[in-house]
């Protein structure tokens, strides 16, 4: 059977005026059916260009796309699009529609589909059946979104920042929905900034970073590939003054280091063995007359994984 | 599960009725204009005259004549009071009695108002003093229904309607669903684009219907406006205009990405219309060398049309011209709407 998505060096640069804006640099991506698979990158990265390109809504400058191994403007892509959901970053559904009006309505648009009260199950959102869309909460208006890409019964359906902008209660419900549907057998591809979003919901992982996957795997390869499983973060001064001044470089004696950055208002190390490493960097900051401002130590996640390969965060701190 | 066009038309329909300003704009606002208009512009019953005399004795004797005639009203003043009461523009004439028994009208002859009411004045005076006309007179009172003001605006106030809510009605809700992505979202479906746009084009001609039912049956029940020529024609040419509109909204709507800027064209292309296509005053009044710029817009047409049938009880087939005008402005607006659109 073919994978569900295939991009070959996938390129998009957007013509804004005088600029131009590469989105994609050579993308390369191959997702099998059946998987849940997280485009996980912080914002511009290229996730919503990739996945656009995908539901065949932009068109790539080059490169190749299949799409559940059919290829957009073929002449089939009405048959292709009988087979993907989707829900968009950003769109706000009509607001003088009841939630049951607004899924009659995506569902006569498929041929074959389960009915709007069953979309409606699937999300958790019957209670709502008769309410506007404007009288939503946030959280039910993106549930809503999602009850819009299953009307259709796909076979892929994607999910673009379903839960951008929700407070965690929200995001919690909505990773049920998500959850539930991958019991199905549904391959869906989900974008996210968030980490811990990605770590809980995909089987696989690829990180975006400035138009390319920079990382790609199990959420537990990656946070192996960085060798250690711990995180030791610090901060440190000297005569009650900061000392930020120092390279990261500075750390990789420490016993057991595989890799160390700096963070805005300190060092990150990973580490294999905490209790190893700790004392090693106690007994070498003693030696350089540094002292300690703080120090927490934790499980790797996927954030660090970002950090340690670009040196960035991967949300900016607002967000939440 | 039911047909995606009869969706399509179905939510229309609903988001349009679930918006109280809409319904007010597209049905409320043209009764409340027939309404003051047709009140503010009714024949006036004929005119009374008033104007100061100068206190005399001749002036006596004029108060006197004027008792029996109904349309002057002559007050006696003393000679400041009535010059004071000229020169604030209080009174049109100033009528003095000489010491020889002639009259001496003052007033200045640029104002047209004073100038009338001196005519009019003399010629009530001079014949209840017993002139007699030397050519025979008679006249012919024209105020029948079909050839007031309010008759001839009323044709004029459905074709701006059919503007108003074709452009605006297409125009607006197709920029609003693309700011809010949903253009985007539809396309993501498997829906027909051609279902899409029919769905838009067809629910704002449906509207037509009611819009022209309920503002005829206002005009008619109030004013007793007329429909001269066939219900048929008329409808014909509405629903033409109707689709006209909605060519020139979606050509409008077709590539802007804000409101703003759709709101401005908007505004760009129905400002000539307004002003031009004699909505409130004839179209003829504009100078010669602009006529043919005047009679190319869609709207001076529909109400040309409009008004030949309601009120001259024109046929359809005599407003050959102003039909082929607006199916070609539909035609090229159609076809470029398509060409040009932007879904995303
Ligand atoms: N229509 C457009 N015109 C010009 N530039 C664009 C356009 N759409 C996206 N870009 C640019 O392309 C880059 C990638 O954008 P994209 O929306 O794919 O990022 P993203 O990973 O989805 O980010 P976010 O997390 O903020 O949604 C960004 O730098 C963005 O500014
Ligand atoms: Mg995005």
């Amino acid at each position: 059977m073919t994978s569900a998505i295939v991009c070959e060096n996938l390129v998009k640069t957007y013509e804004d005026g005088k600029r131009s804006v590469e989105a994609l640099r050579g993308l390369e991506l191959e997702v099998p059916r059946g998987e849940c698979f997280g485009l996980l990158g912080p914002n511009g990265a290229g996730k919503t260009t990739t996945v656009e390109i995908l539901q065949g809504l932009i068109e790539p400058t080059s490169g190749e796309v299949q799409v559940l191994g059919l290829r957009w403007g073929a002449g089939n892509d009405s048959e292709l699009r009988e087979k993907l959901g989707s829900t968009l970053q950003e769109t706000r559904l009509q607001d003088k529609l009841t939630v049951i009006e607004t899924l009659q309505l995506f569902r006569s648009f498929y041929r074959i589909g389960i009915t709007p009260q069953q979309a409606l199950h699937l999300v958790d959102l019957e209670e709502k059946s008769s309410a506007l869309v404007r009288t939503l909460s946030g959280g039910q208006k993106q549930r809503l979104a999602v009850a819009c890409g299953l009307v259709g019964k796909p076979e892929l359906l994607f999910l673009d920042e379903p839960t951008t902008g929700l407070d965690p209660t929200a995001r919690r419900r909505l990773w049920d929905v998500v959850t539930a549907l991958k019991a199905t057998g549904t391959t869906i591809l989900l974008t996210t900034h968030y980490m811990d979003e990605a770590e809980k919901l995909s089987d696989r992982v690829a990180i975006v970073d400035q138009g390319k996957i920079i990382a790609l795997g199990t959420p537990r390869q990656l946070i192996h590939q960085l060798g250690g499983e711990h995180v030791v973060e610090f901060s440190l001064q000297q005569n009650g003054q900061r000392r930020d001044d120092l390279p990261p470089d500075h750390f990789t004696r420490v016993a057991t280091v595989h890799s160390a950055t700096r963070e805005p208002d300190g060092y990150l190390l990973t580490v294999a063995e905490p209790h190893l490493a700790i004392p090693s960097l106690l007994q070498q900051l003693a030696a350089e007359q540094l002292e300690l401002a703080s120090l927490t130590t934790r499980h790797v996640n996927l954030e660090d994984v970002f950090i340690t390969l670009t040196g960035k965060r991967l949300t900016e701190e607002e967000d939440n | 599960m039911s047909h995606p066009l009869y969706q399509l038309i179905r939510c229309r329909i609903k988001t349009f009725f679930r918006e109280p300003e809409a319904i007010f704009w597209t049905y409320g606002f043209p009764l409340i204009m027939v309404f003051g208009l047709g009140i503010a512009f009714r024949n006036k019953p004929a005119e009374i005259i008033t104007f100061d005399v100068v206190q005399s004795s001749g002036g006596q004797r004029v108060a006197e004549m004027a008792k029996n005639q109904s349309i002057i009203v002559p007050h006696l003043r003393s000679v400041e009071e009535a010059n004071e009461r000229l020169r604030k523009n209080k009174t049109p004439v100033v009528l003095e009695v000489l010491a020889d028994g002639s009259y001496c009208y003052h007033f200045d002859p640029a104002n047209p108002d004073a100038l009338r009411a001196k005519l009019l004045i003399d010629d009530t005076l001079q014949r209840a003093a017993g002139r007699r006309d030397t050519v025979p007179t008679s006249i012919q009172q024209v105020t029948a229904p079909g050839s007031r003001y309010v008759d001839w605006l009323v044709p004029g106030l459905i074709g701006m309607n059919l503007m108003g809510s074709g452009m605006w009605g297409i125009g607006f809700n197709l920029v609003d669903m693309r700011v809010r992505n949903l253009l985007k979202r539809l396309l993501a479906t498997p829906m027909k684009r051609s279902h899409f746009l029919a769905s838009m084009i067809g629910t704002r001609v449906m509207f037509f219907a009611p819009e022209l039912t309920v503002l005829l049956m206002f005009a008619w029940l109030l004013f007793g406006v007329p429909i001269r020529g066939s219900l048929f024609s008329l409808i014909l040419m509405t629903f033409l205009g109707a689709v006209t509109f909605a060519g020139l909204g979606l050509l409008t709507a077709c590539r802007a990405k804000r409101i703003e800027t759709v709101s401005g064209l908007m505004n760009l292309i129905m400002l000539p219309m307004w002003l031009m296509s004699g909505i409130f005053f004839s179209a003829e009044r504009f100078p010669d060398f602009i006529q043919p710029f005047v009679q190319a817009l869609p709207l001076t047409q529909i109400n040309n049309a409009l008004r030949a049938i309601m009120l001259d009880g024109a046929t359809l087939a005599s407003q050959w011209l102003a039909i082929l005008i607006l199916v070609g402005w539909s035609v090229l607006s159609f076809t470029l709407a398509l060409r040009w659109f932007r879904w995303n």
